[in-house]
């Protein structure tokens, strides 16, 4: 981040807290997070086992809403949204990768991708444009009609990119995308996001526990006990 | 979207055809119930109320005894023509009267023979049927007064015994008789029993009296009330009239019976209604648990697609979306359930129909009612499992399997 104004924030986190349970068993997964995104940022979250990474991005991705504090997303505070409303913003403006992938069984990877336009109610002709086009972005022509049985582990991760990115949101969350995935994979993956980064200036906020793949981000977020710890720029590893 | 629901609901049917198939098969029996057994009434009804108008309209018959039309009426009393004649002329609204006795014989014509039942009557008879002379003519009052043997014959006697010939002025042979054909009866075909109305010959009284029974005894006396007159009313004067003419003490049981067709077919009618009721229940009761079985399934399927509907709501699914699709899942389900049930209850009642030789009566509204419920037996019972998975919570759905 150099000189010129800095864009408004895309997400902003006020003392955020996320308690699961009552009494004895109540386990404190965020405590009081403060944190702010801007928009065209490349981040990754890094931290111990447990210590609220996923909360956290379940919270930025409306999944989930905190028991404490406020989360702003572009202005608007999602915990004032219910559940219909914080799936409408959802699927606006946010593309979710999961390390799992999950895809739907037995479906071809064009019918995947397409899902999140079918629930928009995109007329199917140009739901198939628009997923043939996501797919060729993350370089799957030609599979569009395999399952995600008859696609390996990296081509699924893609698939559920290019499902992610179909609708064109401002922000791509990515909990541990490359956490099924062998280093060669891993480095394809993370030169697919940061390339839609780079070129189409999409936030990308990423759960990892790997330090190489995290070299790739310009920003390193590093949770403890749902705290965070640190949290630094650093010089973004260029795709080789 | 409604659209991608049913293409979605329709893969999960097929994915699991069997499964699918057995759990409606409850919707299956009972939409099948329904329609057979309102076919079959349906066909049971229009042939009883052919058979009214085939019967001619006010019919009343009077018999010996105090049985049913089948009981056994032999020692009872018969009647005799001048009873026949006595209620002709003393009981009001009455259009015609006809006396009948009945023997069977074998009548011969030719090369060809057959055995029929032979009816000695009056004019009156054909009045009181309802029946058309389809060629040549009825008996002249002459004939019938004179006890003449002449015959009018039905449409199969003269089928089996002239094929294309004309048989009107040509004799056929009852039993040792020589009998003239003046007359063809117009073609009625079945009657309620299943037997051949048109197997018949039918003759003068006293000729049948005299040369073929050999009696003077009429066993059935038809009435036909005028038209706008009540029958109970004619079956009231009958009664009375004929206990004075049999010596029936007052006290005493009436040794006879009027009967009144049209209570005979309104009985019939309200028997049928009954069954239809009763089936009705049954089929009810096999809707409801063609619809738990569905509701069973749909929460099975809700479970082992959780992580599907965690997926779903991930990507953007709104509740009631996910809520229609499972919905259209069930409906589709029951659909295909009442669909085969339709299939299945037109080819029970068309067998029926074969077999008790009623009409084939399809009835397009019933049709149309039992698949509009079979839809409403998966709304009904889809609802709940519907219910229950467009309100998972999405990050708990995903992490389930
Ligand atoms: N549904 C839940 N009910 C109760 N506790 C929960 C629930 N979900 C998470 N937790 C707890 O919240 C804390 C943070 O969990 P979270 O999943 O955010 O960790 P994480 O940083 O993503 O860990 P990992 O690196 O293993 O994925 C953990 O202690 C976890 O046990
Ligand atoms: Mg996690």
């Amino acid at each position: 981040m150099d000189a010129g104004p800095l864009p408004p924030p895309l997400i902003a986190l006020h003392g955020v807290s996320r308690v699961y349970g009552r009494g004895e068993a109540e386990v404190v997964a965020l405590a009081r997070v403060d944190l702010e995104i801007r928009q065209g940022e490349f981040v990754a979250i890094m931290g111990p086992s447990g210590s609220g990474k996923s909360t956290a991005m379940n919270i930025l991705g409306c999944l989930d809403t905190p028991t404490g504090g406020d989360y702003l997303f572009d202005g608007v505070s999602a915990g004032d949204l219910d559940r219909d409303g914080r799936t409408l913003l959802r699927r606006s403006f946010i593309g979710f990768v999961f390390q799992g992938f999950n895809l739907l069984p037995r479906t071809t990877a064009l019918e995947n991708v397409e899902l999140p336009l079918v629930y928009r109610g995109m007329p199917a002709d140009r739901r198939a444009v628009l997923a043939a086009d996501a797919l060729a972005r993350v370089g799957l022509s030609g599979r569009e009609d395999h399952t995600p049985s008859e696609l390996s582990g990296g081509q699924q991760q893609r698939v559920a990119i290019a499902r992610a990115i179909v609708t064109d949101p401002l922000l791509l969350l990515a909990d541990e995308p490359t956490g099924n995935l062998d280093t060669r994979t891993s480095e394809e993956i993370m030169h697919l996001l940061t390339a839609l980064n780079r070129e189409r200036g999409i936030t990308v906020v990423m759960v990892t526990h790997e330090p190489d793949i995290a070299a790739h981000a310009r920003r390193v977020i590093r949770f403890k006990d749902g705290r965070i710890e640190d949290d630094r720029l650093q010089a973004a590893a260029l795709p080789c | 979207m409604l659209s991608e629901s049913v293409l979605l609901a329709l893969r999960a049917i097929r994915r699991n055809i069997l499964r699918s198939f057995l759990t409606v098969l409850g919707v299956v029996i009972g939409v099948a119930a329904v329609i057979a057994m309102v076919t079959i009434g349906n066909g049971a009804t229009v042939r009883i109320q052919s058979e009214l108008g085939s019967l001619g309209n006010n019919l009343l018959f009077i018999q010996p005894g105090q049985g049913g039309p089948g009981a056994p009426s032999g020692e009872a009393r018969l009647f005799t023509v001048a009873d026949a004649e006595a209620i002709r002329q003393q009981v009001g609204g009455v259009a015609a009267v006809a006396p009948v006795s009945r023997a069977s014989a074998t009548v011969v014509y030719g090369s060809e023979s057959r055995a029929t039942t032979v009816v000695g009557s009056t004019s009156d008879y054909l009045v009181t049927q309802g029946w058309d002379i389809a060629l040549g003519r009825g008996f002249l009052d002459g004939e019938v007064r004179g006890g003449r043997s002449v015959c009018v014959i039905g449409e199969t006697v003269r089928r089996e015994l002239f094929g294309a010939a004309d048989p009107v002025g040509a004799s056929i042979r009852v039993r040792t008789v020589s009998c003239p054909i003046v007359g063809v009866l117009a073609a009625k075909g079945q009657s309620a029993g299943g037997a051949d109305q048109d197997d018949t010959v039918i003759m003068p009284l006293r000729a049948v009296q005299r040369r073929l029974s050999g009696t003077t005894t009429v066993a059935t006396i038809l009435i036909s009330a005028e038209d706008g007159v009540d029958t109970a009313r004619v079956q009231a004067a009958t009664t009375e009239l004929l206990r004075e003419r049999r010596g029936v003490q007052p006290g005493e049981k009436d040794d006879f019976a009027v009967r009144d067709m049209r209570q005979i077919v309104q009985t019939m009618t309200a028997t049928t209604g009954v069954l239809t009721g009763l089936l009705g229940a049954v089929a009810a009761v096999s809707l409801v648990v063609g619809g738990i079985g569905i509701m069973n399934i749909m929460l099975v399927s809700v479970t082992e697609r959780t992580r599907e509907i965690g997926i779903r709501l991930a990507i953007g699914a709104l509740e009631h979306q996910v809520l229609t699709q499972f919905l259209v899942e069930a409906v589709m389900l029951s659909l295909f359930g009442g669909l085969v049930g339709i299939l299945l209850g037109l080819g029970l009642a068309f067998a029926a129909s074969q077999l008790l030789a009623v009409p084939f009566v399809v009835d397009p509204g019933v049709v149309a009612g039992a698949f509009v419920f079979s839809a409403f037996v998966g709304i009904a019972f889809g609802y709940f499992p519907a219910r229950s998975a467009a309100r998972l919570d999405p990050i708990e759905a995903l992490r389930r399997e």
